[in-house]
């Protein structure tokens, strides 16, 4: 609800010769300025404001210095050169190229994993599930997702490579590589897509399932052909969030997929994301000014890009699925 | 007309269609399964954990400084101070702002003026930037205002710039759930609007608010990425004791000590995940008892 910021209107039929005199009871004037409440209606609309700063900011920080970069290295080797070497002295070689493979393989393996298992979590929750188990199942999935990202790291690191993969399955993969990364990046994000799918096939109204169900679908056909494209722009929405997680993920990659930077042309491959090479470089003591500084906003300027589309095609998805009931 | 008749008689009951067809209990199989996939995952992380954390779950990964030369006896106690000066400093400048902020959009607002919208669509970007680049914002400001990096107001910038999208988002939710009964009250007896928010609304709010602020803070204790810019002091053997004491927190000691090859470090990265998990865990439960036992259904 909304309240209009200056208190009451002025009250018709008022007499103004009214003003300075003593208290009118049948005045709906306020009765003093309250400039007090001014100062607060001020400090209110400064910390909403701060939110735009913010993204100001973001854009300022990571622009500064990525201009720096670009005018030593040409817009066109950094985009499509395939060699990423800046820190090997005599011949750097800035082609961003092996970042993005790395990072698109390690976003394409948790999406694999993430959109069937978080889907079919959330459809059980939302459409099958007895309210008692769901009672139980949904703080499960509230617990994953609040599990530390480094977690998941030390889980692909220790765990899930040499375990899984190595023992189990019996992969010729190294104790690095982008499987490891990708597979536990999809279980991080299995919450996300879960929870959001569930919200959006839980605001479906039943009077749809119950048309479906009056003209003989059963169950399952309700789900798949009534249920489901009624809130698919919701699910979408959900799996374009949970894309712009996998991307923006860093822990993970960086304990998990390797720290070379090179093209990656399968799943078994070592490989090193964009927001692994900021990590690395991170740890490592940069002087601010310095070409090697100025390399990691660049990066992080094209990280900022691509997670601002795919988040603004999230939000695009969520109005429209929320203006559909 | 007998064909009608005979067709009536039959049972409407479905026999190929029905929720029973092999199909039907083939789909309800593959979601079990998915769900259990989930489940299973988060049981066998604990386990691992616990397993690997087992021969170091003692009194030293509290007491104990962390070190290079004798990973059999590092400890975690400079990593679980900094992470509470971190995450108190996180709090006491994310809170108000949040909360201030999210009054102003859901109780003064219009929602059909230009920049208003336009608040509203950047906190909902500003909730899914990489974290990564929180830190990378914060370095730059660092610079900007000639800040050293690597101490504990310059993480706790960050991560309070991080959660705040959340917490606007969260309290907003709260003070949306306050009904417009409880607001008109107030105004009809005279209340100004934001004596009826501070006296109404707001205390009305307050379990929601808790809540939301909780799990928010619970996600910048675990989160290191946007710390990786700003920290950096990893092996640092002294108690951080204020806002610009160096630090290094529990997420940022996992980090690195999963990193290194030892065993040994492996073993205490391990116990400092049992540490950050019983602390979240703690979080948590209070975030659910205040829902619980607060929470007013209107």
């Amino acid at each position: 609800m909304t309240i209009t910021a200056d208190g009451g209107s002025p009250a018709v039929g008022t007499p103004r010769s009214k003003r300075g005199g003593g208290f009118d009871p049948t005045s709906l004037r306020r009765q003093s300025p309250r400039h007090g409440e001014r100062v607060v209606m001020g400090v209110l609309i400064a910390a909403a404001l701060l939110s735009v700063l913010v993204t100001v900011g973001i854009v300022l920080s990571l622009l500064l210095p990525a201009i720096s970069f670009f005018r030593e290295v040409s817009f066109g080797e950094f985009l499509f050169g395939t060699r990423w070497s800046p820190r090997f002295s005599g011949q750097e070689s800035y082609g961003v190229l092996p970042l993005i493979t790395g990072t698109a393989w390690t976003t394409l393996i948790a999406l694999v994993i993430a959109i069937p298992f978080g889907l079919g979590a959330a459809i059980y929750l939302s459409e099958y599930a007895p309210s008692r188990v769901r009672k139980v199942l949904k703080p499960v999935l509230e617990v994953l997702a609040g599990i530390p990202s480094v977690v998941y790291g030390f889980f692909a690191l220790t765990f899930v490579a040499p375990v899984i993969l190595n023992d189990l399955l019996g992969l010729d993969v190294g104790t690095f590589s982008v499987l490891s990364a990708g597979l536990v990046l999809g279980i991080m994000i299995i919450p996300t897509v879960a929870s959001l799918s569930e919200d959006a096939m839980s605001a479906v109204p039943d009077a749809l399932r119950h048309g479906s169900m009056a003209l003989g679908a059963n169950k399952m056909r309700t789900t798949l052909r009534v249920v489901f494209p009624a809130a698919v722009s919701g699910i979408a929405a959900s799996i374009v969030l949970a894309l712009s997680r996998a991307v923006g993920e860093t822990m993970i990659v960086a304990l998990a997929a390797g720290t070379q930077a090179r093209m990656v042309g399968g799943p078994t491959e070592v490989g090193q994301t964009m927001t692994g090479f900021i990590a690395q470089t991170a740890t490592g003591e940069s002087t601010p000014g310095t070409l090697s500084y100025n390399t990691l906003f660049a990066v992080g300027l094209l990280l900022f890009v691509i997670t601002f589309v795919i988040n603004m095609i999230s939000i695009r998805l969520v109005r429209k699925f929320r203006e559909a009931y | 007309m007998a064909t009608i008749g005979q067709l009536a008689t039959r049972p409407l009951k479905a026999e190929r269609n029905g929720d029973k067809s092999p199909a039907s209990i083939l789909f309800l199989v593959a979601l079990w399964v998915a769900l259990s996939f989930a489940v299973l995952t988060l049981v066998v992380l604990l386990v691992t954990s616990f397993m690997d954390a087992l021969p170091r779950l003692d009194g030293e990964l509290f007491t104990n400084y962390s070190s290079q030369v004798s990973p059999e006896t590092a400890g975690a106690r400079a990593a679980i101070i900094g992470s509470l000066w971190v995450i108190v400093a996180t709090a006491v400048m994310a809170i108000p702002l949040g909360i201030a902020a999210a009054i102003y959009l859901e109780e003064f607002a219009n929602p059909l003026r230009w920049y208003n919208r336009m608040i509203e669509v950047n906190l909902q970007n500003l909730a899914a930037v990489p974290a990564i680049v929180y830190g990378m914002l914060t370095a730059g400001l660092a610079l900007t205002i000639g800040l050293r990096r690597g101490v504990v107001l310059a993480g706790a910038i960050a991560l309070a710039l991080l959660i705040l999208p959340v917490i606007i988002i969260t309290t907003r939710e709260a003070l949306r759930s306050v009904p417009a009964e409880i607001r008109q009250g107030s105004l009809a007896l005279g209340a100004t609007p934001l004596q009826t928010v501070w006296r109404q609304t707001l205390p009305s709010a307050i379990p929601g608010i808790a809540t939301g602020t909780i799990l928010a803070l619970s996600r910048a204790l675990g989160e290191a990425a946007p710390l990786l810019l700003l920290g950096g002091l990893v092996f640092i053997r002294y108690d951080p004791n204020g806002l610009f004491s160096g630090f290094t927190t529990l997420p940022i000691q996992i980090f690195n000590w999963a990193g290194q090859p030892q065993v040994e470090f492996q073993e205490v990265a391990a116990a400092a995940i049992i540490a950050l998990l019983g602390l979240l865990l703690l979080m948590n439960g209070l975030a659910i008892v205040i829902r619980n036992r607060y929470q007013r259904r209107w």
